[in-house]
């Protein structure tokens, strides 16, 4: 580690390169243990959360949670009814399930034209990066714009704009994973299929949707984890419901939305439930997150 | 031949009509801010940015103005970067250089899974766990000692002491962009040639005059794009922010105090504002405004990171 020391240099020049290689090495340290450090408070975050959630979770998860609807605090009366969270987890579901239903479709075609269309295109650049910015956006934005669009027209809070702003969430998720993903796919596939007389919607759809499955499936994958726990633009366009209710054209009850209201009640009985529906939204989350990674892994 | 070519048009065609409708999306979203906006921007002008008022009540002399939302936003980011950056840093050093091998995907993984808990999470997270932590160990155990401190004192004395503040709000939100940066910056150092860092080595360069000689700089516009990206996200999230920091819209003295940011604010009281009334435009020029701060922060963050993450 003396790299300064020169030959031929006098014995007062090695104590100064001793001292400076001890003062480089001593640095070295400091910041080797600093980032052992980092790493382990990331880590530690992590597993306050999953521990907090798994402690206060699993002490009020039971049936009745998961088939009950809302119900009013009991004031700790041990014979009222207690409430659960079914209209929440039905109402999560089918607005998660039509955002992305409607969102993948367009994040595919987007991401098709990005990689199969558009390459170095002015329109293309300004589609990558108008998409990539709505990726980022604050997602309350996306909420005040479907309130304006929908909400007002409709007069009312519905399920329908819940869905469609969850939706306009999906379609930069899907667009940068198929962009990414078509890019990946060697030119010789393509130049083969087209030397077999195919057009290029054909290659497109037959052949390199087929060779980017895995890495759409993940985008897809993410996108629905992503929009599962969001809280804010539903706030603003579905708002929530106490019961169980399919009606699309009214407000609808989703799982975040239900936490939002019930922990921030002061009924130490409905805070039990939130926790037990954090549990339930953030294992769905994880889990959803690891098997798009395993998806992903299977094919490299 | 005529029918394959008519598929060829109709397939592209439909692509690039959902480039545009993503272009569109984009548009629509800036107009039916800004009609949203107008009404309040009529009445007040300009004024509305720098006015700190805000009063709600329901008769004629209602009153409002973005500075508070504002600066709570941009304050309660800007000490969000202050203390995640580092951390993140430290992550991504010790995944790229340090990690053994074995334990890399894990790691990697268990902080990219920090990235995907939803923020509402945060936010009951932050009100149960980080809230009480603050109040207890920090405000208590050392408020006064900071606020006794000479010239910057006056930043950490207050009157509150409920654990909901600036400051807590501003630690959730580093939590939360952590992976985030984390992330960026260790996908970015992997991108560093390995020939550049086996020269330094082969100098006899440690690790670190490796990091702050070769790779800091090779990366660097990457490495402030990635925490501009965490700046726009601390920027525009809503509900950890909502549970943790308050909501009192008035000027915070200190990182103590209770304060708000423009998306809580909306959150907190825009579904209960009469649609067509004044406070709800007023909610829409807030969304404008951030909009715009964020639509800044994320374009210089993509424009720097598009220059080498693409290469």
């Amino acid at each position: 580690m003396s790299a300064t020391t020169l030959p031929g240099s006098h014995a007062k020049d090695a104590d100064v390169a001793r001292a400076l290689g001890r003062r480089r090495k001593t640095m070295d340290a400091l910041v080797k243990w600093f980032c052992v450090a980092a790493t382990a408070i990331g880590l530690f975050f992590l597993a306050s959360i999953m521990l907090t959630l798994l402690w206060r979770g699993l002490a009020a998860l039971d049936l009745n949670v998961l088939t009950r609807e809302f119900q009013p605090t009991t004031y700790g009366d041990p014979d009222a009814p207690r409430g659960g969270l079914a209209h929440a987890i039905l109402g999560s579901l089918v607005q998660t399930a039509i955002g992305t239903a409607i969102g993948t479709p367009i994040g595919l075609l987007v991401g098709t034209y990005l990689a199969e269309y558009a390459r170095g295109s002015q329109l293309g650049n300004a589609v990558r990066f108008v998409s990539d910015v709505l990726l980022s956006a604050p997602s309350i934005l996306i909420g005040l714009f479907i309130y304006q669009l929908v909400v007002l027209p409709m007069g009312g809070f519905s399920g329908i704009a819940g869905s469609l702003a969850l939706a306009i969430i999906v379609i930069p998720v899907v667009v940068r994973t198929t962009e990414d993903m078509l890019q990946l796919i060697p030119n010789t596939l393509r130049e083969a299929v087209i030397g077999l007389g195919a057009p290029k919607w054909k290659m497109i759809t037959l052949v390199c949707y087929k060779a980017a499955l895995s890495g759409i499936v993940t985008g897809v994958l993410l996108a629905v984890a992503r929009i599962a726990g969001e809280t804010a633009p539903l706030l603003l366009t579905s708002f929530g419901n106490n019961v169980v209710n399919f009606d699309l054209t009214r407000a609808v009850a989703s799982l975040p939305i239900a936490i939002y209201q019930q922990a921030n009640s002061g009924f130490p009985d409905l805070i039990e439930i939130a926790w037990a529906g954090a549990l339930i939204v953030t294992l769905g989350v994880l889990a959803i997150n690891i098997i798009a990674r395993v998806v992903l892994r299977s094919r490299h | 031949m005529k029918a394959s070519s008519f598929g060829d048009k109709l397939f592209e065609g439909l692509c690039r009509g959902a480039g545009i409708l993503v272009l569109l999306t984009l548009g629509g979203i800036i107009v039916t801010l800004f009609i949203g906006a107008l009404p309040a921007l009529k009445q007040y002008g300009v004024a509305f940015i720098w006015s700190d008022a805000w009063n709600p009540v329901e008769d004629h002399r209602e009153e409002y103005g973005a500075l508070v939302a504002m600066f709570g936003t941009i304050v309660s980011a800007i000490l969000a970067i202050i203390f995640a950056v580092p951390i993140a840093f430290g992550i991504a050093f010790f995944l790229t250089e340090l990690c053994p091998p074995s334990l890399k995907r894990a790691i990697g993984t268990a902080i990219e899974l920090l990235a995907a808990v939803p923020s509402i999470i945060y936010g009951m997270w932050g009100l149960f766990v980080v809230v009480p932590f603050v109040q207890a160990n920090i405000q208590l155990a050392f408020g006064e000692q900071l606020a006794a401190l000479p010239l910057v004192g006056f930043i950490f004395e207050t009157s509150n002491f409920a654990g909901t503040s600036l400051f807590t709000a501003a630690l959730v939100l580093a939590i939360m962009i952590l992976p985030f940066i984390a992330a960026t910056m260790r996908d970015v150092f992997e991108q560093v040639p390995p020939v550049y860092k086996e020269s330094a080595y082969g100098l006899g360069a440690t690790r670190w005059e490796v990091v702050s000689g070769v790779v800091l700089p090779y990366t660097r516009i990457s490495v402030v794009g990635g925490i501009m990206l965490g700046l726009g996200r601390a920027l525009g999230e809503t509900m950890a922010v909502t549970f943790v920091i308050g909501n009192a819209n008035r000027m915070p003295g200190s990182v103590f105090d209770a304060s708000t940011t423009i998306a809580s604010v909306v959150a907190m009281e825009f579904p209960e504002s009469l649609a067509g009334s004044l406070k709800q435009s007023s909610l829409f020029a807030l969304g404008f405004l951030l909009f715009v701060i964020s639509f800044v922060v994320l374009a210089v963050s993509r424009w720097l990171l598009r220059s080498r993450l693409k290469a």
